[in-house]
């Protein structure tokens, strides 16, 4: 028999490590031709920081996109990032980027004004130019810009550098620790069917909302809630690399065993949606949020099920196994 | 400013993705370049007695072969610093590595790794963790199978008073909840290109997710400045945290220090299943006061996770998982014990959510446990509970920039469910 | 011992001595420099291998070199267009989101292109099929099937 049921779960996530303390750096230079180039450490495992700081950076200075690469090669090249986990990269280098940006466009600024015959201050950048506010028409090209400040003995350099706080410890006695960059939030309403026969569970719908401070780029933040999802469903019914835990008979050893999700294994549905509500601190006001999209489902999941079937299920994964141990203990007590 | 921000921009390695042109530390291949493969401990808990390497390093098409008398620096890793590279002994889990060898191909490797004389004697390993904290279990570590923290034994929260909340709650509602143990499964496994380059300095092609965290580790273990490694990397074929421990490059920089040559070491998908670090396992008690109301006055949490065999980061993951589980809920008065334990597993460390997953997978169930005890519709719970700009969490952290309600909002009405008008109109920024 | 082998690569006629254990993954990644058909498991069960033969998806890593002999192999090297343009397929994995860490691409590019060189017009649930094979660990399934989608046309859905 099939049975269907609806459960629902909201999550959090903290931005940065655990007790603060890691912090992140940014450099960008300005080339001969008006170009530029981003040296930064920050690891891109997918995510897509590459291309969300090279947002921040191009808006800061407006200028195209196109015209900022975004460099992490190697340790000669990109500067200190502490690393890419605890959904920190956003906050803590995008902060960095903006400060680099922001850094540059003041030496840019300068610079500009010298070969405009006007003070710093009234000038702006937009469009790939730098111009007076009050007078747009006397500008100069980032291209003419970059020939004359490298060509004229100037490096035209912004660096920056962001820390959340310092590392904190947890007081011993209450555990106080008060170090948390940012929290996003969440929500997730999933529904499933159930085959009591055979214990298989079929995530029918998942709906979800976040709240991620400032969606840099909507399309990334749909690709961490809809490849998160995808992990949060193996987490809820499949994953387990040791079947027999705390045993260690039968560990996983390969990817027909550990059970990770295929495309055949999507929801029929998956709806979802960002709120913003801003950081203070944060670049942009975004939250870190990465990690999170795979946390919200598992328990909505599992609610669902109980939702389905009348049995909580409170060990991950709700695999076939436990789900129908549960339901002939069920039908024992009766 | 321009207005790039905020807008759906297709990512900046995407073409490289799409046309097979991206690199990962796999396609590397140098000229001359030789295969690494390790020895493993068979046994899960042993001593050992004898490791002759030599025999291995006699035959031909092997160009060398290294052990824990190869690390130049420091020959211990880990966030606890408790690892080595290779084990001296005792072994503390299976697959631990012991040696490794570097030869014309992986074929010849295994070969080699077959000549490698070791006497290992096995003793009894403990894997339960409740088993491991008792008196007279099996010594996992010389410090003990408990990690002490700041607090003692265990990770102390303490707010407020729960005893009181308890006894002026209408219900108590208890909990238990427990976590398997998870892989991170990147499609990319672990592997690292190691080489002397042109300018006298090892150069290590990485999967890590962490340049300058590893960067550090490296520096200690091979005994060089930072500016002695070139450390090249930035982008990783899926990495959810098993990439922010070393797994290869550690092992193949020794060797390509010992022997100048370029060395490939890459793990199997057997070897990234069975020996990486993991998401270790987790129990979760929850006891929990709550009113008729659905105000949840008191909670006490017992945590205990598995850490493994080594603090890769045990008492870490402990002490973020204690900040949040008690989710996000404006709680008067909250009890946590955080416990790590070590176990004779491989290391559990950080895969995505470190943590808070765990802590969100247990507490989300507890919550629409009491909805359902005390006869709540469980968004209410949620919404009443839930934590206004400015409030306290558990460790007294202040709520900036609150937004739980709004995204449950969001959640429920693109899920078509109709909320009531008072949840409807509740905010984050008033009670 | 190595024995010669004759196959038709990406269009161009290769030749090259292996052993009789090297699979076609081992020889296109290590001997002929083909980088794009990934190795994630060696069991056959992740898909980043998978390539194509006589126009079939197959798995590099279960796949005997020597087997090849005389057939025809294509990678996602080949998907480029002579004048440099990327295959509608590359275009709309690239503009949907279809990839973030990329490990898999290749595979998915392969496995999707299969299914529209044999139907044209696929429905959402053959896309879903034809990749089904292929993990993704990062879970741009939504996405891939969106971009196949795009170049199939919309498709028509089952049901």
């Amino acid at each position: 028999m099939k049975k269907r049921g609806i459960g629902i779960s909201c999550n959090i996530h903290p931005a940065g490590l655990k007790g603060g303390g890691d912090p992140s750096q940014a450099q960008i230079r300005l080339k001969p031709d008006g170009t530029f180039d981003l040296l930064n450490g920050a690891v891109d495992i997918g995510q897509g920081c590459k291309t969300i700081l090279r947002q921040l950076a191009s808006d800061e200075l407006g200028i195209p996109l196109e015209a900022i690469t975004h460099n992490n090669f190697d340790t000669d090249i990109g500067p200190m990032c502490t690393g890419t986990f605890a959904s920190r990269v956003t906050f803590m280098d995008g902060n960095a980027v903006i400060r680099a940006a922001r850094d540059l466009k003041a030496k840019i600024k300068t610079f500009a004004a010298a070969q405009l015959g006007v003070e710093p201050d009234r000038l702006e950048l937009a469009d790939n130019t730098v111009f007076i506010k009050d007078d747009p028409k006397k500008a100069m090209s980032m291209g003419d810009l970059g020939r004359a400040a490298n060509w004229g003995g100037e490096f035209l350099v912004g660096i920056g550098a962001y820390i959340p706080g310092p590392m904190q410890d947890f007081d011993a006695e209450t555990g106080k620790m008060t170090a948390i960059a940012s929290l996003a939030f969440g929500a997730c309403v999933a529904e499933v069917e159930v085959d009591t026969e055979t214990g298989e569970v079929n995530v029918l719908k998942l709906v979800q909302a976040f709240d991620v401070g400032k969606a840099i780029n909507p399309l990334l933040c749909k690709g961490q809630i809809n490849g998160g999802s995808m992990m949060g469903i193996s987490f809820a019914l499949t994953e387990n690399q040791l079947p027999y835990y705390p045993d260690m008979d039968f560990a996983s050893d390969n990817l027909g065993d550990y059970v990770l999700t295929t495309s055949a294994d999507m929801p029929g549905e998956m709806i979802s949606g960002l709120v913003e509500i801003p950081h203070p601190n944060g670049p942009r006001g975004a939250k870190g949020f990465g990690e999170m999209t795979a946390s919200a489902s598992p328990p909505a999941i599992l609610s669902a099920i109980h939702d389905a079937i009348g049995v909580w299920i409170t060990d991950y994964p709700a695999t076939p196994e436990r789900i129908l141990k549960a339901l002939e203990a069920k039908k024992t007590k009766k | 400013m321009s207005d790039n921000v905020g807008k759906p921009i297709p990512r900046y390695d995407g073409v490289g993705h799409v046309s097979g042109t991206t690199t990962y530390v796999d396609d590397v291949q140098l000229p001359g370049m030789l295969y690494m493969k390790v020895l493993r401990s068979p046994v899960h808990k042993g001593v050992i007695h004898q490791l002759d390497v030599s025999p291995a390093e006699k035959m031909p098409g092997v160009a060398g072969a290294v052990t824990a008398k190869n690390v130049p620096g420091l020959n211990a890793y880990g966030m606890g610093g408790d690892q080595p590279v290779f084990s001296p002994g005792p072994i503390r889990y299976k697959g631990e590595v012991i040696a490794a060898v570097a030869a014309v191909d992986e074929d010849t490797a295994m070969e080699a790794l077959d000549q490698i004389q070791l006497d290992i004697e096995e003793e009894t390993p403990v894997f339960d963790p409740f088993e491991a904290m008792k008196e007279g279990a099996p010594l996992v570590r010389p410090e003990g199978n408990v990690f002490k923290f700041n607090s003692g034994m265990t990770r102390k929260v303490r707010l407020g008073d729960v005893e009181a909340g308890f006894k002026e709650a209408d219900f108590i509602i208890k909990g238990t909840y427990t976590n398997g143990v998870n892989d991170h499964a990147p499609m990319e496994t672990q592997a690292s290109v190691a080489y002397i380059d042109a300018t006298d300095r090892l150069a290590i092609h990485t999967c890590s997710q962490d340049l300058y965290f590893h960067l550090g580790m490296l520096s200690a273990i091979f005994g060089l400045p930072m500016n002695k490694i070139r450390y090249i990397g930035g982008t990783v074929g899926g990495g959810f945290g098993s990439k922010n421990d070393l797994h290869c490059d550690h092992i193949a920089g020794v060797m390509a220090l010992k022997i100048r040559k370029p060395v490939k070491y890459r793990l199997t998908r057997q070897e990234e299943t069975l020996f990486t670090t993991k998401r270790g396992a987790w129990t979760f008690q929850f006891k929990d006061g709550v009113k008729k109301d659905g105000r949840i006055v008191a909670r006490q949490i017992k945590t205990i996770h598995d850490s493994g065999a080594y603090n890769a980061m045990g008492n870490y993951v402990v002490d973020k998982n204690a900040i949040l589980i008690a989710g996000p809920f404006a709680i008067p008065n909250i009890w946590i014990d955080g416990i790590c334990v070590f176990t004779n597993k491989p290391p559990s460390s950080s895969q995505r959510g470190f943590g808070i997953i765990n802590g969100t997978s247990a507490e989300q169930l507890q919550m629409n446990r009491i909805a359902e005890v005390i006869g709540m519709d469980p968004w209410e719970i949620r919404f009443i509970n839930a934590w206004r700009e400015g409030d306290l969490g558990a460790t007294q952290f202040k709520v900036v920039a609150a937004g739980l309600i709004e995204a449950m909002q969001k959640a429920a009405a693109l899920a078509g469910i109709e909320l009531p008008a008072h949840l409807k109109t509740m905010s984050s920024q008033r009670r | 011992m190595k024995y010669r082998l004759s196959f038709i690569l990406n269009n161009n006629l290769e030749e090259v001595l292996v052993k009789p254990t090297e699979t076609l993954l081992d020889v296109l990644r290590e001997k002929l420099n083909v980088k794009s058909p990934k190795r994630g498991c060696d069991t056959g069960d992740c898909g980043v291998c998978t390539i194509l033969l006589n126009g079939e998806p197959i798995r590099a890593c279960l796949t005997i070199a020597l087997t090849v002999e005389g057939k025809d192999v294509k990678t996602v090297e080949s998907f480029i267009s002579k004048d440099g343009k990327l295959h509608p397929l590359q275009r709309a994995f690239h503009e949907h989101g279809a990839t973030q860490c990329g490990f898999c691409t290749p595979g998915m590019l392969i496995s999707a292109k299969a299914l529209l060189d044999k139907n044209s017009s696929p429905s959402r649930d053959d896309i879903v099929e034809a990749v089904s094979g292929n993990i993704c660990r990062c879970g741009c399934y939504y996405e891939i099937v969106e971009a196949v989608q795009a170049v199939a046309g919309g498709g028509k859905k089952e049901g």
